[in-house]
């Protein structure tokens, strides 16, 4: 890191990808920001900037952000061809300033997938994630029926595991990241997280095919083992999901004739 | 101005422990194959409105249920870090469903009714069982069985926990449920949509006026019951650990058509916070009241002492929670540790740049549990302090500050968690039922689900079933005079073509909260408040600007809505915290003080919730007293001590 000597203080160059719809075409706008802190985050950095667009009058560029402490999955952003920019295992919007040089010159796009538009400017759609889930990513319990917590023993180590791969906060980096466009660490976080614990043992083989079928029809692309996902994905999970998905995909296909493989099934 | 008006809180009578299970024979009940007929309509998507919307769904009501994020998952109880209470006495260390109530009805000093809070304590088992079943990874030891933690104002571990991220998991859990009901084509799920009027027809709530955030269009949705799971208010105070989007929206233009507001002054300030770096701030990060079980508050007994941390010799540190506490230590509840690194602070012993910080130290869990125990413990805190601060906690004590973290007051609402408005319903922490004057750690995740889960679905009835309700349908008057009420201060906003910032503005209210009406409150300071929100007001409505159209996704637009509820609910909160002549929790008047600078409460005059009832643009609001009945225990002192 370096600052500015006599302020501490950088300038930076911003390269922002500016697109009014999804069925407008979009171009980069290059914006000049100087009186960046290094204890800013990233998207402080943008508040500051659009800030200072509405003091002109223009328009400021739309970004999803929520939390702010990287676990809600709504900041996106591919900054320098980077989903979540530079440092590892990091979302965008706990990437600090201080990570960057005076006279940066920073790129920033949206998350770009075929199964997620772009909005407007930064902003993607990523509903699919959510009808990937609406496909399998359960255990089928109604409210009330639960058994006392005890009664199924959990070994710690398959309740460590689960953990690991239910740390997935769905923020598509593994997506924009993969030249295919693909979501096999998404989908393979969820059903890994499930086949590791007791609970999603019934449903195990129907929810493997039916997440499959749908993250296919939802456009996603397919795995070619480029690994991108595990190295742009900000909460570390590991690739070895996929190869757990896939072994469960082949578990299920193999026992389950593909005449009664229903995705609207019913509870 | 005080009314007299009665307000029914509907608590059953007879031993406290039965309440519930006879509250809930005596509802009546909606005939499984007639729920298909009514509609409930759920805003917001957190553990209370997913886990509510879920729940009736399975039951057989049509749902909707709307949310403001691109994705149901990504609601701000994701945020939770530490864990979820419940009372199932696995550690063999005395608790029980009575101690849980007790510790509750406590730590909320003596302001909450004791019938809810009893059936929450009563429920938290079941919410449990039900997270478990769905999957949810709770922390395990090695036999299997699941683990606990000890938690603020508790001397018992009843905390379940999923490392440092248990909301999110509890979130994924009543995601996933929902997510179940949307595949099986039961619910409909509307994201990036803002609620934005009540309709009521004949003084009943029969739906909601909403925004589409992507398309600006103005949408209809009747219902036959509305539940408002919409969160806290923490954002008033612009800097709060509450994500950018939380806001008081719904509740508030609620309130404006009939709901009361309850207890609005009562506001959260969670003690251990990363502290603010400059004035580009956006929001506050927290770091977990866990860290407490390990992590020792100290700062220079000197005053000014600008060594660095580890060249202060033991003799001269003040571990201040602990000389003061000694029973509690470092786990005293959080009003009272926000409290007194305030005073320390204020005492001119605070550390860091900005001289408003304490340490958390963990030097000495290090040295005896060895690093690794403390990683697997807080090592996903740890790296979050390391990325925000540039400082290593493993080698340097981490500096905290508090920070606005929750709200403890809300809508106000029966037991049945009926609002005012009969027909409306209000979950979690958007009401103000269970917590009282400070909520204990572990205890917002424990009553979101709590409402969902197992409340609504049992007093939703009383309602449906308890009412004749005539068909609704959207082109009733009703809808188009509140569609124009939205619309129309839509296009004001727009139209102003001014020189503010809506967060500009935004800002300016947050530091007049905070430094007036936040950890300490005075008289003379909650007045000045009170006309610097005044001329806030006046400022936005007449020199805002926002740009951008409204038939597209516009987020500055969105945020400046919200920013003009917040300039009118702030000074609901400010006149509360002025008419509030005590202290209790989290609301302290300096006026009202024990010798040793404890709060104190009074019994006498104060031991009610107040609910306000809203009389239009610039006119006072009425106040209407609940009076709270302690009939199992009796207020005391709350000693920490």
């Amino acid at each position: 890191m370096s600052t500015s000597p006599t302020t501490g203080r950088m300038h930076v160059t911003l390269e922002i990808w500016r697109q009014k719809s999804a069925s407008e075409p979009g171009r980069f706008v290059p914006y000049e920001l100087d009186d960046v802190s290094p204890d800013m985050s990233f998207l402080e950095m943008l508040d500051v900037l659009n800030e200072r667009l509405v003091a002109k009058g223009e328009e400021p560029i739309a970004f999803d952000h929520d939390c702010r402490e990287g676990i809600c999955g709504s900041c996106s952003l591919v900054i320098d061809g980077s989903p979540h920019g530079p440092e590892r295992e990091t979302t965008t919007c706990q990437l600090h300033m201080r990570r960057y040089r005076d006279g940066a010159r920073i790129t920033i796009e949206p998350f770009r997938a075929r199964a997620f538009p772009v909005v407007k400017d930064l902003v993607v759609d990523r509903g699919a994630f959510d009808r990937v889930i609406a496909a399998g990513g359960f255990v089928s319990v109604n409210t009330g029926s639960a058994p006392a917590a005890n009664a199924v023993l959990v070994p710690k180590d398959a309740a460590d595991r689960a953990m690991d791969a239910a740390a997935c906060i769905g923020c598509g980096a593994c997506v924009a990241a993969c030249p295919n466009g693909a979501a096999m660490l998404f989908v393979s976080a969820k059903v890994s997280h499930l086949a590791l614990l007791p609970q999603g043992g019934p449903e195990r083989d129907r929810r493997v095919l039916s997440m499959v079928e749908t993250m296919d029809a939802e456009g996603f692309g397919h795995c070619t083992n480029h690994f991108e996902c595990g190295a742009a994905c900000p909460k570390g999970i590991s690739v070895e999901n996929i190869a757990r998905l896939n072994r469960e995909f082949l578990r299920a296909a193999l026992k389950t004739p593909v005449v009664s493989r229903s995705s609207g099934s019913d509870d | 101005m005080t009314a007299n008006t009665k307000l029914d809180p509907k608590v059953p009578s007879g031993p406290l422990a039965d309440r519930w299970t006879r509250h809930k024979f005596e509802l009546k009940l909606v005939n499984p194959a007639n729920r298909r007929k009514f509609h409930v309509l759920v805003v917001g998507s957190g553990l209370a409105g997913a886990s509510a919307a879920a729940s009736l769904s399975e039951m057989g009501y049509r749902v909707t249920c709307l949310c403001i994020q691109d994705s149901p998952r990504r609601a701000h109880s994701i945020a939770a870090q530490g864990g979820i209470n419940a009372a199932k006495n696995y550690p063999n260390d005395g608790d029980s469903v009575f101690r849980l109530f007790y510790d509750t009805i406590k730590g909320g000093d003596f302001r909450a009714r004791e019938s809810n809070v009893h059936r929450l304590a009563e429920i938290s088992t079941a919410i449990i069982d039900q997270c478990v079943a769905q999957g949810v990874p709770f922390a395990r030891e090695y036999g299997g069985l699941l683990a606990n933690r000890s938690f603020g104002g508790a001397q018992v571990s009843r905390t379940f926990y999923a490392r440092g991220q248990t909301g999110q998991q509890l979130l994924l859990g009543a995601y996933s449920a929902l997510m179940r009901q949307v595949g099986l084509k039961k619910l409909t799920m509307l994201p990036r949509r803002e609620m934005l009027e009540v309709v009521l027809v004949d003084g009943v709530a029969r739906g909601v006026i909403a925004r589409n955030l992507v398309t600006g269009e103005y949408e209809r949705h009747a219902a036959d019951a509305v539940l408002l799971c919409t969160g806290g208010y923490g954002n008033v105070f612009y800097l709060s650990t509450n994500a950018k989007a939380c806001n008081v929206t719904a509740t508030w233009r609620a309130h404006r058509r009939g709901a009361y507001f309850a207890n609005p002054c009562f506001t959260q300030i969670h003690p251990t916070c990363i502290p603010v770096s400059g004035s580009h701030q956006s929001k506050l990060t927290l770091m977990s009241e866990s860290l407490r079980n390990d992590g020792r508050v100290w700062v220079p007994k000197q005053t000014g002492d600008a060594r660095a941390p580890g060249s202060i010799p033991e003799d001269e540190r003040d571990y201040y929670l602990e000389r003061k506490y000694p029973s509690f230590g470092n786990l005293v509840p959080r009003d009272v540790a926000s409290r007194s690194a305030k005073e320390q602070c204020d005492q001119g012993r605070g550390v860091g740049p900005s001289k408003m910080a304490v340490y958390l130290d963990f030097r000495d869990a290090i040295t005896r549990d060895g690093e690794d125990v403390i990683r697997a413990k807080y090592g996903n805190l740890f790296q979050m302090y390391e990325r925000i601060t540039g400082e290593n906690p493993y080698q340097v004590p981490m500096r905290m500050y508090p920070a606005v973290h929750y709200t403890m007051g809300g809508l106000w609402v029966d037991y049945n968690l009926e609002s005012t408005i009969p027909g409306l319903f209000v979950l979690g922490e958007a009401n103000f039922s269970d917590h009282g004057a400070n909520r204990l750690g572990a205890s917002a995740l424990m009553q979101g689900l709590a409402d969902g889960y197992f409340v609504i679905p049992a007093t939703i009835a009383s309602h449906i079933a308890g009412r004749k309700l005539a068909p609704i349908k959207s082109d009733h008057p009703a809808f188009a005079e509140a569609e124009n009420d939205a619309r129309s201060r839509i296009q004001r906003i727009l139209g102003m073509k001014g020189t503010r910032s809506a967060d500009s503005i935004h800002r300016e209210l947050g530091l007049t909260m905070w430094n007036q009406c936040g950890m300490a409150r005075n008289a003379a300071g909650l007045k000045s408040a009170l006309q610097t929100i005044r001329n806030l007001r006046s400022e936005f409505w007449e020199n805002l600007r926002v740009p951008g159209e409204p038939n597209e996704l516009n987020p500055t637009l969105e945020h400046a809505g919200r920013v003009a509820d917040f300039l009118e609910f702030a000074e609901l909160l400010a006149t509360d915290a002025l008419t509030r002549e005590e202290s209790c929790g989290g609301h302290f008047r300096e006026e009202h003080q024990t010798p040793d600078g404890e709060a104190q409460r009074d019994d006498a005059n104060y031991c009610h919730a107040s609910a306000w009832e809203y009389q239009g643009e610039g006119r006072p609001a009425v106040l209407h007293k609940e009076p709270l009945a302690f009939e199992v225990v009796k207020p005391s002192t709350r000693s920490y001590k």
